[in-house]
C-alpha cells in the first residue's frame, strides 16, 4: 500500500461535506479545494457581497520567540517590524543578500517577544541559520494550528456574534478571544481586499469552531469558497502570489525570474533603507537600487478597454469571454507606439475578468518610465488561433478597496 | 445664449429615459427628466414593504425582478462601476418536473449535460447543439439588435446605406442560421425545441422564457421570437445569463440615477407631464399637470407608444397611418406579479437539505402542455387556475434584501390578462393570488406555512403605477409585425417623430422591453446627430 503524502486540513472533515465537487488543487501538500460548488463566481459573490470562510490553514506558520525574537524578525523582514506592536499584525516580505525577494507572509506580535509568522513557501531553516547567535526559538507549529478566513462585508457581523471583540477590530488587528469554548486567536486579516477576518484555531477545536461559525452564519447565507473565487478576490484585491507574481529567489536560474520589493509593487515596505537607518538581509542592495535608480520594473495594474476587447473577438467570429478564471500563463505586454513596431516594454503575471468591475484586469510589470497611471499600452493575446495585441491602461492598485475594507 | 432652461426634457424617469438622459448629460446638454412617481425606475424599482408581521428589512421588486438584457456597452459608456452597478450573478435554474423530481442547471457545462442525461440520454448531445445553434443565431441578429434599424420606406442616401448595411450583413449569415433565424422569429417555441428534445420536462424547461409577458403559448407561432429576445441577454458575456443587480432592479436604476446626475441632468420626482408643447410643427417644451411649463428644444418621450402619440401630443399633429398603427398595436397584459416575504426557506421534497437550487429561477411551468394550458384560459378573458410561475428567492443571492434568516420571493405569474371576463382584477386579486399560492405549495410542501406577507401585483396595478398600457411589461408585445422597422409603428422605428424636436426611447422602440437601456442608447445617439453633437 502507497504511503498517503497528500495532507488534510484541521477543517477538511467539515468542509469537505460541503464540498459537492471533490475538485481539489495541492496546496502546500495539502488539499484545497478549487470550489465547493457548480459556481465558484457565486462563491466570489458571497465574499463581495455576503460572506464567505476560506480554509487557509496550509500557510507554514512558524512560532518565533525569545528575548530576541524582534531582533532577528527586525534583520530579516523587510517591513519594520518594530513599529508593530503586540496586538498587531504586519504584512511583510523576506529577501535574499541581492535583495531580491524569496517569500511574504504576514507577521502577528503577540508580546514583546512572541510572534507567529506566516509563509506561504517553507522557510524555518532560512531564519533559523540567521537566527544562530541569537536568543531566539523558531518551531513551526503548521499543524498545530488551523487558519480559517472569513470574509465579506457580512463577517463583521457573523463574528460579532461569537466573539463580541470582533465588533471593534481595527484593520491588522488581532486579539485573543473563544468560540465555541475554544481559545482562538481573532484578526482582521485576510487575502480579499474585503472587510474580514481570521481565526487561528488549535487543530483539535477546528471543526467546533468552524462550526460555530457556519451556524452564526448561516442567517446570513454563509458559504465556503475555494481558490477559484479566491483567484479573482486577490487580483482584484491587486495582492501578490509567490509562484505566480513571483518566484523565490534562491531557487531561481536567472536575474529575469528574480524582483526586487520596490519592483514587485512592495515599495511601501522600505521606510529607513535609502538613508540607511535600518538593515536587514538584502537591504543594502535594495538602498542602492533606491538611490541609483536602477530597479528594472515597476508593478501596475492594467485594466482592458472593454471595447477594444469585444471587438477583436467579434470580428473574429467569436463571444468576448468574461472569465473568472485567471489565465494561466504570463502574457507579454507591448508599448502603443505603432511606429516602434509594438516593443516588449513589460508583461502581465495575473489576468482575470472582474465581475465586480466588469472589466478584464491584470497585475503587470512594466518599465519604470511607463507605469504612470492611464499609460496606453497593448496586451499580446490569441485570439482564434492568431497572435494580436488589445488595447490596455495602467491603473493603481488595488482595482477594488471599499471603504469597509479598513473601517 | 439660449432663452430655453433646458436643452432636452426627458419625459419619464424609466430606466430607458434616465440611461437617455445621461447619454445627453454626457455630451454637454442641459437636461432634465420629469418623472410622475416619487422614485425614479418606472417598472425596475425596489420598495421596502411594511411587513407588519414580520417587521422592516423586507425589500421587494414590485415589477421586474433580474437583469441580463441590459447592453453592456451601457455599463461602459456611462461609466456605472463608478456609481454602484453591481449584477450578482444567479447561479442556477430550477425546474421542477412536476413528478417529484427536477432538472437543475448551474454554472458548470458538464455537470448540466449529465443533469440533462439523467432524465434522457438521447436529449444530452442534443442540450449541446441547441445551444450552439441558438448562439449562433444570436450572433448573427447581435448588429441589427444593437443598432437603429434602417428605414426601408426612406429615400435619402443615408436611408439606402443603412439597407444595403442590412443586406450586406444578412448575406454573410450561413444558410441555416439564416434559417434558424427566420424559424424562430415566425414559429413556436414548441416547434424549436421539439426539433432537439424529447423529453417532456427538458422541453419545459427551454421553452420557458418563451412566454414572459406575451399573449402566446409555447405552443402559438411567436413564441419562438420571445424566446430568441430573452436568449440575448447575457451576464458577464455567458448568453441567455441573468444576474440580480445589487438591491434589485430599483438598485440599478438607483445606479443610472446617480450616473445621469453626475453627468450633470436634473430630476424632477412627482413631476407628471401633461403634455408636450409644439408650436408650429415643433416641439418647444411640456406642460406639468399642474400647469408648470417647461421649455426645451428637444423632448423626448420614454412613455410607452400610446402615450408617447395619443396622450402627450395630439394626435391631429401626426400622420394618420401612424395614429392608426398605434391604436391597433397590441398591448394586452398578460403577466402579474405574486411577492411573498417568507419566514425561511421552502423545501423541496427531493432536495431536503440544499440551498444551492434556490440561487437562481424557480421555474414552474414543468412542460410546454402545463404551459400551454395555462396560456388557454387567458384567450377567454379568464387567468390560469395552474399558472406558470417564474419565480427567485433573491435574498438568497442578496442577502441584504430581507432580515437575516428571512426571505424574500418575487414571482412572475402567467396568464393574468388585462381584461377579466365578467370581473375585474380589484374582485380578483387575492383569488388570483391563491392560485400562485395553490401551485408553488404542491412543489414546495409547507410553502403557506412560511408566507409572512403576500403582495398580489396584477395588469391593472402595473398599468395605474408605472404607466405601462394595459400593463404590458414591454411597453408593446413582442410580435413580429411591431418588431424592428415596425417598432413602434413603420416608418417610425428610428426614434424621431413627425414632430420636430420629439423623440421616442422607450420600450415600446427597437429592440424592445425588459431592463435594456437600447432605446434609451440608440434614441440619445439619434437626438445627437440630429442636434449635431
Amino acid at each position: 500500500m502507497l504511503a498517503r503524502v497528500i495532507r488534510t486540513t484541521p477543517f477538511h472533515p467539515r468542509l469537505s461535506e460541503l464540498n459537492s465537487q471533490q475538485l481539489y488543487t495541492h496546496w502546500q501538500g495539502t488539499l484545497s479545494p478549487l470550489r465547493y460548488s457548480h459556481a465558484p463566481k457565486h462563491e466570489y459573490f458571497a465574499v463581495r457581497n455576503g460572506v464567505g470562510v476560506f480554509d487557509t490553514s496550509p500557510l507554514y506558520k512558524y512560532a518565533v520567540r525569545g528575548p530576541d525574537a524582534e531582533r532577528l524578525l527586525s534583520r530579516t523582514l523587510v517591513r519594520d517590524v518594530r513599529t508593530c506592536r503586540p496586538g498587531q499584525a504586519h504584512y511583510t516580505a523576506w529577501c535574499d543578500d541581492r535583495g531580491y525577494v524569496m517569500h511574504d507572509g504576514v507577521v502577528f506580535r503577540h508580546s514583546a517577544d512572541e510572534f507567529l509568522l506566516t509563509a506561504g513557501r517553507p522557510a524555518l531553516s532560512w531564519f533559523q541559520e540567521l537566527g544562530s547567535s541569537l536568543r531566539v526559538e523558531l518551531e513551526d507549529v503548521t499543524d498545530a494550528y488551523g487558519m480559517l478566513a472569513v470574509q465579506g462585508p457580512r463577517s463583521r457581523a457573523v463574528l460579532a456574534a461569537l466573539a463580541p471583540e470582533a465588533e471593534t477590530l481595527g484593520y491588522f488587528d488581532h486579539v485573543p478571544a473563544k468560540v465555541a469554548d475554544a481559545a482562538v486567536t481573532l484578526s482582521r486579516t485576510g487575502y480579499t481586499g474585503d472587510l474580514g477576518f481570521e481565526l487561528t484555531v488549535a487543530a483539535d477545536d477546528a471543526v467546533a469552531v468552524l462550526d460555530a461559525v457556519l451556524d452564526a452564519g448561516r442567517p446570513h447565507s454563509i458559504r465556503p469558497f475555494g481558490e477559484e473565487a479566491l483567484m479573482t478576490l486577490r487580483i482584484e484585491a491587486g495582492l501578490p502570489l509567490v509562484d505566480i507574481e513571483w518566484h523565490d529567489a534562491r531557487l531561481a536560474f536567472t536575474e529575469a525570474d528574480c524582483v526586487t520589493p520596490k519592483e514587485l509593487g512592495l515599495g511601501w515596505m522600505l521606510r529607513g533603507v535609502r538613508d540607511g537607518s535600518r538593515r536587514f538581509v538584502g537591504s543594502e542592495a535594495i538602498r542602492r537600487e533606491l538611490v541609483d535608480g536602477t530597479s528594472r520594473w515597476a508593478t501596475t495594474g492594467i485594466v482592458v478597454d472593454p471595447d477594444d476587447w469585444d471587438r477583436l473577438y467579434r470580428r473574429a467570429g467569436l463571444f468576448p469571454p468574461k472569465s473568472e478564471h485567471p489565465l494561466p500563463y504570463e502574457s507579454m505586454l507591448l508599448d502603443d507606439d505603432p511606429q516602434g513596431g509594438h516593443t516588449e516594454i513589460g508583461y502581465c503575471t495575473s489576468f482575470v475578468y472582474s465581475p465586480a468591475l466588469q472589466r478584464h484586469i491584470g497585475i503587470a510589470r512594466v518599465r519604470p518610465d511607463l507605469a504612470a497611471p492611464g499609460t496606453g499600452l497593448r496586451l499580446e493575446l490569441a485570439i482564434n488561433h492568431h497572435n494580436t495585441t488589445v488595447r490596455v491602461a495602467t491603473t493603481p492598485m488595488p482595482f477594488f478597496e471599499p471603504d469597509r475594507k479598513k473601517s | 445664449m439660449s432663452s430655453h432652461e433646458y436643452d432636452a426634457i426627458v419625459v419619464g424617469g424609466g430606466h430607458n429615459g434616465l440611461t437617455h438622459a445621461a447619454y445627453l448629460a454626457k455630451a454637454g446638454l442641459r437636461t432634465v427628466v420629469l418623472e410622475k412617481n416619487d422614485l425614479v425606475g418606472g417598472a425596475a424599482i425596489t420598495e421596502e414593504l411594511g411587513v407588519d408581521e414580520a417587521g422592516p428589512g423586507f425589500s421587494f421588486t414590485t415589477f421586474s425582478y433580474a437583469l441580463s438584457l441590459l447592453r453592456p456597452e451601457i455599463i461602459h459608456e456611462l461609466d456605472l462601476v463608478k456609481h454602484g452597478f453591481l449584477p450578482l450573478m444567479m447561479p442556477s435554474s430550477f425546474h421542477p418536473t412536476g413528478d417529484g423530481d427536477y432538472l437543475l442547471f448551474g454554472d458548470d457545462h458538464a455537470q448540466n449535460l449529465q443533469e440533462v442525461r439523467r432524465h434522457s440520454p438521447r436529449d444530452a448531445d442534443a442540450y449541446e447543439r441547441y445551444h450552439h445553434d441558438l448562439d449562433r443565431v444570436c450572433q448573427a441578429i447581435r448588429p441589427l439588435f444593437d443598432n437603429a434599424p434602417p428605414n426601408v420606406f426612406g429615400h435619402d442616401p443615408d436611408d439606402a446605406a443603412d439597407v444595403k448595411w442590412l443586406v450586406d450583413h444578412l448575406g454573410g449569415v450561413d444558410r441555416k442560421t439564416m434559417h434558424d433565424t427566420v424559424r424562430l422569429l415566425t414559429g413556436s417555441a414548441a416547434d424549436w425545441i421539439g426539433d432537439y428534445f424529447q423529453h417532456p420536462a427538458i422541453q419545459g424547461y427551454h421553452a420557458s422564457s418563451s412566454v414572459i409577458g406575451s399573449k402566446v403559448g409555447p405552443m402559438s407561432p411567436g413564441s419562438g421570437l420571445v424566446l430568441l429576445f430573452h436568449k440575448m441577454g447575457e451576464h458577464d458575456g455567458h448568453l441567455g445569463s441573468w444576474a440580480f443587480h445589487k438591491g434589485g432592479n430599483g438598485g440599478f436604476t438607483q445606479v443610472l440615477a446617480r450616473a445621469a446626475t453626475a453627468y450633470g441632468a436634473e430630476i424632477r420626482l412627482g413631476a407628471p407631464v401633461s403634455s408636450v408643447l409644439t408650436d408650429n410643427g415643433r416641439a418647444v417644451g411640456v406642460v406639468l399637470e399642474d400647469g408648470t411649463e417647461l421649455r426645451a428644444p428637444t423632448v423626448v418621450s420614454a412613455l410607452d407608444p400610446r402615450r408617447t402619440f395619443l396622450d402627450l401630443v395630439d394626435a391631429a399633429e401626426l400622420p394618420l397611418d401612424l395614429v392608426d398603427n398605434v391604436r391597433r398595436m397590441k398591448f394586452r397584459g398578460v403577466s402579474a406579479k405574486v411577492n411573498f416575504a417568507l419566514d425561511g426557506l421552502p423545501v423541496f421534497p427531493a432536495l431536503p437539505d440544499s440551498v444551492d437550487h434556490y440561487g437562481g429561477f424557480l421555474n414552474i411551468g414543468p412542460t410546454i402542455e402545463y404551459v400551454e394550458r395555462a396560456f388557454d384560459a387567458s384567450k377567454y378573458g379568464w387567468y390560469s387556475e395552474q399558472p406558470y410561475i417564474d419565480g427567485a428567492i433573491q435574498s438568497v443571492v442578496d442577502p441584504d434584501m430581507a432580515p437575516p434568516g428571512k426571505h424574500v420571493m418575487s414571482c412572475f405569474v402567467q396568464y393574468a390578462p388585462y381584461e377579466l371576463r365578467e370581473s375585474s382584477w380589484e374582485a380578483e386579486r387575492e383569488r388570483f393570488g391563491d392560485k400562485a399560492q395553490a401551485v408553488l405549495e404542491s412543489h414546495f410542501p409547507g410553502f403557506g406555512d412560511l408566507v409572512l406577507h403576500r403582495e398580489v401585483v396584477t395588469p391593472v396595478d402595473i398599468e395605474t403605477r408605472t404607466g405601462l398600457t394595459e400593463g404590458n411589461i414591454f411597453a408593446g408585445e413582442f410580435l413580429a409585425p411591431q418588431m424592428y422597422f415596425f417598432r413602434p409603428a413603420p416608418g417610425w422605428s428610428q426614434y424621431a417623430t413627425p414632430i420636430d424636436g420629439y423623440y421616442q426611447c422607450g420600450s415600446g422602440t427597437h429592440p424592445g422591453g425588459c431592463v435594456i437601456g437600447s432605446p434609451g442608447r440608440l434614441a440619445s445617439q439619434r437626438v445627437l446627430r440630429d442636434l449635431k453633437r
